[in-house]
């Protein structure tokens, strides 16, 4: 835990400059703290920023760069031979095939997948854990295993030299800067601002995280999938064999029964939420006494912190069975991982959503418009359903779009209650998959990271990012614009 | 209201007003009025009931994971048998050979049982694990090696059950795991008084296991405290940050106008998104390790991120602009003004901001499977790039568990989660209360 130690010296060194800063400042005050121009602990905090934060930026680069660079280094060190014998054991026939006439340019002839597996095989050699190797390739990589820690243990103390150099050498730049004249404040002041908008792009960095990370792994797997398949074909099934002779070895990766299955659990889900958030929204502003209130609205919110993996529990508990002896004492035959199940128990996680927004969106609605209906003679139910609730519609329909993204991108409840089998239905009491469910169904478990059934995540991620996104903007013009027509 | 309904004397006119066809009107209408209402409480006595319904479903299942049954048993510790190198060292024991002595212990008990699948049966009574835990006594008090000792082990998962009532004993034989003979040895011990339900130490101080007698949730609690505090470490200050910039410095132009549409969009991307930017970005990019609760916390710090932020920024909008002015007529720069003055006192609400995120996260599971923390972690983790697992990933780990004896750990694992998340909330809203200022 070299990197630690590292961490560990440099806030110490930040705050020896502190220390020094405060101390220098006041010896050059030549006894009179008022002849400088800024109060000395700026002088210190001035130090103290120059000190950690360069080579905190160093550090952090370091970091995210040295494993990629170490692994070249440790894969271009290894000698044919030792390659091939690592091979000979550890790859598939087909692939020790097509890598042996080759095997001469060394570790740039592997493919990405038995690189990863050969790299995996040096690292656990060089952390001692041995029992992890296959014992046949031991003696051909332990070369590479013993370079690799030395690199480690090079890098780690590569990076606490320069470290300590670094900021070093800028506390003596900065300790040397410090006079009476020194306008520390501005300084650490223009230090700190630039944080504070460094902070505040972060949010940005996220998405263009988001966007970046899924664009380029589907474009990957659109190179080995058309996009007109993945968005128009009607058949799913992403098993792609794990030897390319095996028979339907090719997946098929047509979306259209996902994106219907997800769309099925979310109108189930919508056909829940929105009567009853709606309903209790405006019984609750309009109708019930205070201290009904008092006790509904803290049920609701109970409500909407209970965790969905919870409620996923439920629905396979509870939910789930009771809707399948129901259609048995009916004879109905409903699947026990019906969409069903799925929808009405999304529904009721929806339920305090919807009625938080709406009951927003209704005490938005003007006194003066109930009053005048009032006054006309028109009783509490015929002024909402004819008044509150035509003025309050751009904004409820804002909260039923966003309701309606979130039961597009929920992922546990349907995880848990709903089925891994894609079938184009639209009938509710058959078993369907969403879009969500494929994601985590694909990824959790051992993955290869250039196959297409992995990638196809990603092609699903970017869909569902997509159109959360669309639905959250066109929801919050909506209702943005409602707001500006009574403030 | 009504009397207007009644008809007015034949006499006058009939009005508009007073006809048979305007009383019907007005009892149609209020007739309408009083349906609307009753929509309205039906609607909120479903989700009443449905809290309801949830809340006591898992208390139903989940009190009796509290309690574990036991067996009372007269272990003889052979120091031949565990011990078979005879260093008396606990290291050097042979740890398979305490399920040995329990199991010789119990035919001892009934002796009259003979014959393989007789035996085989009356083996069903006691956890196949109940050696382990004879193993863990005997490593705190060596000195008990060579006697004859009276031990409480726990029983099967079956026996379990059909003493806590998860299973019907009057169920015929065939549907339930415990056979009629083994009812019937069960009650005979039972009799004798050596059974009891005690407190299920095991689920506050183990990990995972594939058998729920020892199947514990410390090292999910523990996952998840690691967890939450890199999320907080990350998302903390650099929410507070976005927030004071946004909120007291930033000009009014193009680019933070693409900050704050951006923190609202970012604030309703479904959470499984997050999961796939730390596979790519953390786990692929920059190579950290599966599972490890700095990847999660990075993960769950961006997801709260604006939920933070958001918080923070009504905090310190509600903070009067006196403040600011007063601090400013006194000479402070913009910044000494910020945070000197209007951040101590926005703190309060920035708190409540941040704990109402974090309990977000702590229920958060998709973007956690997403990076791998469904791992199966038998020891509590003992650093951030451990393998671990957290609170709800293990909730779902368990409620896939075929055996009836994860059933109710599941549940028992979700009350214990709840109990965290009201905590937390309890925190925000006495914080809230304790501290709120009207300007």
């Amino acid at each position: 835990m070299s990197v630690t130690l590292t961490v560990s010296v440099l806030l110490f060194l930040s705050l020896a400059g502190f220390w020094l800063g405060r101390n220098r400042a006041v010896a050059v005050s030549g006894g009179r703290i008022a002849n400088l121009h800024s109060v000395p602990n700026y002088y210190g905090s001035y130090m103290a920023l120059w000190a950690a934060l360069p080579a905190l930026v160093l550090i952090l680069v370091w970091l995210a760069l040295r494993g990629a660079v170490i692994d070249w280094m440790v894969l271009s060190s290894m000698s044919p031979q030792q390659l091939e014998s690592w091979a000979r054991v550890m790859l598939a026939p087909v692939e020790l095939e097509a890598l042996l006439p080759s095997i001469a340019d060394g570790a740039s002839a592997l493919t990405e997948t038995s690189r990863q597996l050969l790299l995996i095989n040096i690292s656990n050699l060089a952390i001692g854990q041995a029992q992890y190797v296959n014992a046949g390739v031991i003696d051909a990589i332990t070369p590479a295993a013993n370079h690799l820690a030395q690199l480690r243990g090079l890098a780690d103390w590569t990076l606490f030299g320069i470290v300590v150099a670094l900021a070093g050498s800028l506390l003596a730049i900065t300790w040397s800067k410090i006079g009476p004249e020194f306008r520390a404040r501005n300084n650490v002041e223009r230090i700190i601002t630039a944080l504070l908008v460094l902070c505040s792009t972060i949010a940005i960095l996220t998405t263009v995280g988001i966007v970046l990370s899924l664009l380029f792994e589907s474009i990957r797997f659109f190179t080995k999938v058309p996009i007109t398949e993945f968005l128009f074909g009607l058949q799913w099934s992403p098993q792609t064999a794990i030897r390319a002779d095996q028979v339907g070895s090719s997946g098929a990766f047509g979306a259209v029964p996902l994106f219907t299955g997800t769309l099925l659990i979310a109108t189930i889900a919508m056909c829940v939420a929105a009567p009853v958030g709606l309903m209790s929204a405006i019984y609750l502003s309009e109708y019930a006494p205070k201290k009904i209130r008092g006790v509904v609205k803290p049920v609701l919110e109970i409500l909407a912190g209970v965790p969905t993996v919870v409620f996923g529990f439920f629905a396979i508990l509870t939910v789930a069975p009771f809707i399948r002896d129901v259609g048995a004492a009916l004879g109905i035959p409903i699947s026990s991982q019906s969409a069903l199940a799925a929808g009405v128990v999304m529904g009721i996680m929806i339920v305090p959503f919807v009625s938080s927004l709406a009951d927003d969106v209704i005490n938005a609605v003007p006194q003066s418009l109930r009053d005048g209906s009032y006054g006309l003679g028109a009783t509490k139910s015929e002024t909402i359903k004819q008044v509150l609730l035509p003025a309050a519609l751009p904004g409820i329909v804002g909260a039923m779009l966003l309701a309606v993204s979130r039961a597009i991108g929920e992922t546990m409840i349907v995880v848990m209650a709903a089925g891994l089998q894609a079938s184009l239905t639209l009938n509710p009491l058959e078993s369907v998959t969403t879009v969500t469910v494929q994601i985590k169904s694909i990824l959790v478990g051992d993955q290869e990271f250039d196959s297409a059934k992995t990638l196809s995540v990603f092609a699903l991620g970017l869909v569902l990012f997509l159109v959360t996104l669309a639905l959250n903007v066109v929801a919050l013009r909506i209702v943005q614009k409602y707001r500006e027509k009574y403030d | 209201m009504t009397e207007i309904a009644e008809p007015m004397p034949t006499a006058m006119p009939v009005s508009l007003h007073t006809g048979d066809a305007a009383t019907k009107r007005l009892k149609a209408r209020y007739a309408a009025e009083r349906r609307f209402r009753f929509y309205g409480i039906l609607a909120i006595l479903f989700a009443c009931t449905m809290l309801v319904i949830l809340l006591s479903t898992l208390l139903k299942e989940g009190t009796s994971a509290f309690f574990q049954t036991e067996v009372k048993l007269a272990v003889t510790i052979d120091a031949g048998v565990i011990d078979p190198k005879g260093t008396g060292n606990p290291a050097e024991w042979d740890r398979g050979a305490f399920q040995t002595l329990v199991i010789d212990a119990l035919y001892k008990e009934f002796p009259d049982v003979s014959g393989r699948t007789e035996k085989r049966d009356l083996r069903g009574l006691v956890s196949p694990v109940a050696g382990v835990r004879l193993g863990q006594m005997l490593d705190e008090n060596p000195a008990l090696v060579g006697q004859t000792i009276d031990v409480w082990l726990p029983a099967s998962d079956g026996v379990n059950q059909i003493v806590k009532g998860g299973i019907d004993r009057d169920l015929p034989e065939a549907e339930r795991p415990i056979s009629d003979k083994q009812l019937a040895w069960f009650d005979s011990l039972e009799q004798r008084g050596d059974v009891r339900s005690a407190f299920n130490t095991t689920f506050f101080t183990a990990s995972d296991s594939n058998y729920p007698e020892l199947a514990g949730l410390l090292g999910a609690m523990v996952g998840t405290l690691l967890t939450m505090l890199v999320t907080l470490v990350i998302s903390l200050p650099i929410g507070v940050a976005a927030a004071v910039y946004l909120e007291e410095f930033a000009p009014k132009n193009r680019f933070t106008e693409i900050i704050e549409v951006n923190i609202n969009n970012l604030a309703a991307v479904p959470s499984i998104v997050f999961g796939l930017l730390g596979l790519a970005v953390f786990l692929n990019f920059f190579g950290m390790p599966r599972s490890a609760p700095l990847v999660g916390g990075l993960v769950l710090g961006l997801l709260v991120l604006p939920t933070i932020i958001i918080a923070s920024r009504a905090a310190l909008k509600a903070v009067p602009p006196s403040i600011r002015e007063a601090a400013l007529g006194m000479g402070a720069s913009k910044l000494q003004a910020v945070m000197h003055h209007v951040l101590p006192l926005a703190m309060p609400g920035i708190m409540t901001g941040t704990i109402i995120g974090m309990a977000h996260a702590v229920g958060e599971t998709a973007p956690l499977l997403m990076i791998g923390m469904n791992a199966f972690v038998t020891s509590a983790p003992d650093s951030l790039l451990a393998s671990s697992s957290v609170l709800p990933v293990q909730i779902f780990i368990w409620a896939d568990k075929p055996e009836r004896g994860f059933v109710e750990l599941t549940s028992a694992a979700i009350l214990v989660l709840l109990a965290f998340l009201i905590l937390m909330n309890g925190a925000a809203i006495w914080l809230r209360k304790k501290f709120e200022r009207r300007w």
